[in-house]
């Protein structure tokens, strides 16, 4: 408060010269990070033929839903949604148990080979097969062209083992010690004492998995490429996108400008029926990812 | 220190007893280790087939060796020396931009006062952190587009005197690239530099204030040797991750027409392993990779240690 005043009193100009410089960065910070996703939202309820002619900013010129009902008629945009609802869900919940218990098992200060585990996944975050490698085995193992590519690879992280590890460490041994004594066994110790404590850094985890299922694509690109029942709404929008990429990128198109296989409209509707769940969620979720950013930067 | 000291402790504590309870976590250890070989470390022996002629009928076992081969043709690929070139350049370009971005707006955001302003932008800032790579190169076409605000600015003001498609011309891609990470990431960079900040003692501040300090003047001799440790160990961890920067965002915007400064390394890999079947091709490509980066990686953890050497003195 004293601060505050003290600025009052004898305030350079330069100070309000900076202010200004502030004021207007950060204005301009708003502006650049919201235009797109709001103009975005606003073409995608706009009539397809109107929004060619350009000059849509910040509302609808010629207000339309015909958008969003030919985006849910699309079979395929149907068929992504309820896949990429599962694989978040389910992914979520047996990644989440995985991690969980390999980081209680990891962080018993007796366990015999603490550390050597610790160890072996730690490398996992330096060295990986890369990707040939990598579908090659999932093709042997018959991962590919099956739902399960989607959650059993990537079930155990060690980023995410280690962020459960350092909180699970945190939490005093004599709460394990009189469990035991009252004759509990190791899984109860994890089930009643432990992730009771752990909600905070469960609820992290669990935000970092579903964010990361929901925003893939890649692997339903190469590993589900062929079987359209496991196609997810980021692939379906990708194969969207590309195919206007390719167009801009076709010399003909360069010359004449725009004119696009599927009109701005559409593709706008899906990205916002893709993005729509994000939107919404992260601003109540935020302060959790933000936990779990700063122990995962402790822990480096 | 003292963490340490009580670690030995108990592990010399460990008795028999301790370990006959331990059951439960070797089963579990068990699965997890079985689990970690095989989609972990099993993979780490297909590097062989970038010494071989790979043919999947034939095996890892059956197929033949044909040296450094497939390094040969990857060097005497102009297409490749270009992929490597484009690599680097757009990840340093991107390294130095997003950290530029992300020091700016902490600082930035570091100066407004008022609570009420700075946590809903603050939540602003970290929005396209969270969307996909598709979703933000989608929104960026729409923005870029011939009908898009870039283009409808620049005719308003005269600076075009028609519409460019942004996507069509090389000289536009690198910096398109570049913006599009720092439009994604700036805020959620930041995060850790407000942290920065906020750890600097503010009884600095109130001394500068007294000694006649304006507020730049206390951005360069406060808060930026503030931030200094931070910011070098930042840089010195992601100058690792510099080759794996290019991937999605070169892949979704990339087209016929600028080819020749889009494709990165992880994309030939794509376009030679998966499409055309040469796995061997692709993994010694992915193998140079990875090597140059763990190389990158010693480099930079060696002038780590070397910072934090100088800075104990």
């Amino acid at each position: 408060m004293d601060q505050k005043k003290e600025y009052r009193v004898s305030r350079p100009i330069s100070d309000t010269i900076f202010e200004i410089f502030v004021v207007v960065f950060l204005v301009l910070f708003v502006i650049i990070t919201l235009y797109p996703v709001v103009n975005t939202v606003v073409l995608s309820f706009n009539d397809g033929i109107d929004a060619v002619r350009g000059g849509i900013y910040l509302w609808p010129r010629k207000f339309s839903m015909k958008n969003y009902k030919t985006v849910l008629a699309m079979q395929n945009i149907w068929t992504g949604a309820k896949v990429t609802v599962a694989r978040t869900v389910i992914a979520t919940l047996t990644s989440l148990f995985a991690n969980a218990l390999l980081a209680f098992v990891v962080s018993r200060k007796k366990f015999l080979f603490k550390s050597q585990l610790s160890l072996f996944w730690v490398i996992t975050m330096y060295v990986n097969g890369g990707l040939i490698p990598v579908f090659l085995l999932y093709k042997n193992l018959g991962l590919t062209g099956t739902f399960h590519v989607y959650w059993i690879p990537g079930m155990i992280s060690a980023f995410n083992m280690l962020v459960m590890r350092t909180y699970m460490e945190g939490i005093p041994e004599s709460l394990e010690e009189s469990a035991q004594l009252d004759g509990a066994g190791y899984f109860r110790v994890f089930k009643d004492i432990i992730s009771p404590l752990c909600k905070p850094v469960y609820a992290t985890i669990a935000l970092f998995i579903a964010v990361w299922q929901w925003n893939s694509w890649f692997d339903a690109m190469i590993y589900n490429r062929m079987k359209t029942e496991y196609t997810t709404l980021q692939y379906e929008l990708m194969k969207l996108l590309s195919s206007v990429m390719q167009q801009s990128g076709s010399a003909e198109n360069a010359k004449n400008g725009a004119n696009t296989i599927t009109p701005i409209t559409i593709r706008s509707a899906v990205t916002v029926v893709t993005m729509l769940p994000i939107v919404c969620l992260y601003p109540f979720l935020q302060r959790y990812f933000v936990t779990g950013l700063t122990i995962g930067g402790v822990k480096e | 220190m003292a963490r340490k000291k009580t670690n030995e402790k108990v592990r010399t504590k460990i008795t028999f007893k301790d370990i006959k309870k331990q059951g439960f976590l070797m089963v579990v250890s068990f699965f997890v280790v079985v689990y970690g070989i095989i989609f972990y470390y099993w993979p780490l022996t297909g590097w062989i087939m970038a010494f071989q002629n790979y043919k999947p009928k034939k095996g890892l076992l059956g197929s033949k060796f044909v040296g450094l081969d497939k390094f040969k043709f990857l060097f005497e690929d102009e297409v490749f020396i270009k992929v490597i070139r484009n690599t680097f350049a757009m990840g340093v370009i991107n390294l130095v931009t997003t950290t530029i971005m992300a020091v700016l707006f902490a600082i930035i955001l570091n100066e407004v006062r008022r609570a009420w302003i700075k946590k809903p932008i603050q939540t602003i800032s970290y929005l396209p952190h969270f969307l996909s790579w598709i979703v933000v190169t989608s929104i960026i076409h729409v923005s870029l587009s011939p009908t898009g605000i870039v283009n409808d600015l620049l005719l308003r003001f005269g600076v075009i005197k028609q519409a460019i498609n942004f996507f069509a011309f090389p000289k536009y891609f690198w910096p398109i690239v570049a913006f599009a990470n720092c439009w994604k990431e700036t805020g959620w960079n930041a995060i850790i530099y407000l942290a920065a900040i906020t750890a600097i003692d503010p009884a600095l501040y109130e001394a500068a204030s007294i000694d006649g300090a304006d507020r730049l003047q206390k951005i360069r001799y406060i808060t930026f040797p503030g931030i200094k440790p931070t910011f070098l160990i930042l840089l010195l961890m992601n100058v690792g991750n510099v080759l794996n920067a290019g991937f999605e965002v070169q892949y979704l915007l990339g087209n016929g027409l600028v080819q020749s400064v889009s494709q990165t390394i992880d994309i030939y890999v794509l376009k030679w392993g998966i499409s055309q079947n040469d796995y061997s091709l692709g993994t010694a490509a992915g193998l140079f990779k990875s090597a140059v980066s763990i190389a990158i990686i010693v480099i930079a953890n060696k002038l780590a240690k070397k910072y934090s050497d100088q800075r104990l003195f």
